[in-house]
């Protein structure tokens, strides 16, 4: 271990702004990253099943007609 | 072995094989950037000039060089589905590009914080930092012509070209501080030789880039699952996907 304290660790040898500043955009964008490709497949997902719909519905409407 | 192979560019077969390889992948990418960070922050010595400043190499140098190897995985996927017409390459390549671009956008951001305190600015106008420039240029580049074309086939072509012409950026990146005087430092981690950094600073530093590489992998996996059922929406089995999705 090289630092004494928790304090001693959060004020990295005096540069405690830009280390954390560095990691934390790192882990922002990351997350962020992260989050967005995971709820890509369900966004997928509806919108196919959406436009199955529509054209079910779009089917019924021309069975009707004749 | 060619057939084999093909069989792989089914698009069922690669989305099956994706969700296979993707826990491996989160697993690799989780445990390796633990140990790297915790070691890299906690662990290591500090650096006798740049004091604990220098901590910030540990996803700098991981993000900076997963930039670059990122976009030789998306101009690789570019070529292939250019000269082969594999569809699942194309996918790829436009999996890997959003990825591409917040890697680079994190090793940019992490070079001026790191910087600011050592060359006392956030940037300047010299060949490593902007190449590494240009490179995010480029991603954003093929992302927007991938999304620009309503017919995918073509943008997929149209965003693979810019792919593969941009390759030609990546040694300029790579040998801009062997080539031009520079304020960044030279490369600490050398293959051939000797590395310049005691073993201390250089696993937990190693541990990350491989880290980084894993999680690239990983949400390039998940982009690319994504990307497999939006281009396919007409096939029964996405569909039946889609039905089971809904009723969920």
């Amino acid at each position: 271990m090289q630092f004494e304290s928790i304090n001693d660790f959060l004020n990295m040898g005096g540069y405690a702004f830009y280390v954390w500043l560095a990691y934390g955009v790192t882990f922002t964008s990351l997350t962020m990253l992260i989050i967005l490709s995971a709820r890509r497949k369900r966004k997928v997902l509806t919108e196919i099943a959406s436009k199955m719909a529509r054209e079910e519905k779009l089917k019924e409407s021309r069975g009707n007609k004749l | 072995m060619w057939k084999w192979l093909n069989s792989y560019a089914d698009p069922e077969r690669s989305y099956k094989l994706a969700g296979t390889l993707l826990p491996w992948f989160v697993c690799l990418a989780i445990a390796l950037i633990g140990v790297g960070t915790t070691w890299g922050l906690l662990f290591a010595p500090m650096d006798y000039q740049q004091g604990d400043s220098f901590r910030i190499i540990y996803i700098h140098v991981p993000a900076a060089s997963m930039s670059m190897a990122a976009y030789m995985g998306m101009a690789t996927a570019s070529f292939i589905g250019i000269v082969w017409q594999i569809k699942a390459a194309d996918w790829a390549a436009a999996s890997i590009a959003p990825i591409g671009a917040v890697i680079t956008f994190i090793a940019l951001f992490t070079g001026a914080a790191w910087g600011k305190p050592m060359w006392g600015t956030w940037w300047v106008w010299d060949a490593r930092l902007t190449s590494e420039l240009v490179l995010l240029f480029l991603y954003l580049g093929v992302i927007a012509l991938y999304a620009s074309f309503e017919d995918k086939v073509l943008a997929a072509r149209a965003a693979g070209i810019l792919a593969i012409v941009g390759v030609v950026n990546i040694p300029i990146i790579k040998y801009s501080v062997d080539w031009w005087s520079s304020l960044h430092q030279p490369a600490t981690i050398k293959i051939t030789e000797k590395s310049t950094m005691t073993g201390d600073m250089l696993y937990p530093l190693i541990i990350n880039i491989f880290g980084f590489g894993m999680m690239i992998g990983a949400i390039t996996l998940v982009r690319f699952r994504a990307e497999v059922l939006a281009r396919n929406g007409m096939r029964p089995w996405v569909r039946a996907l889609a039905t089971q999705e809904v009723s969920k």
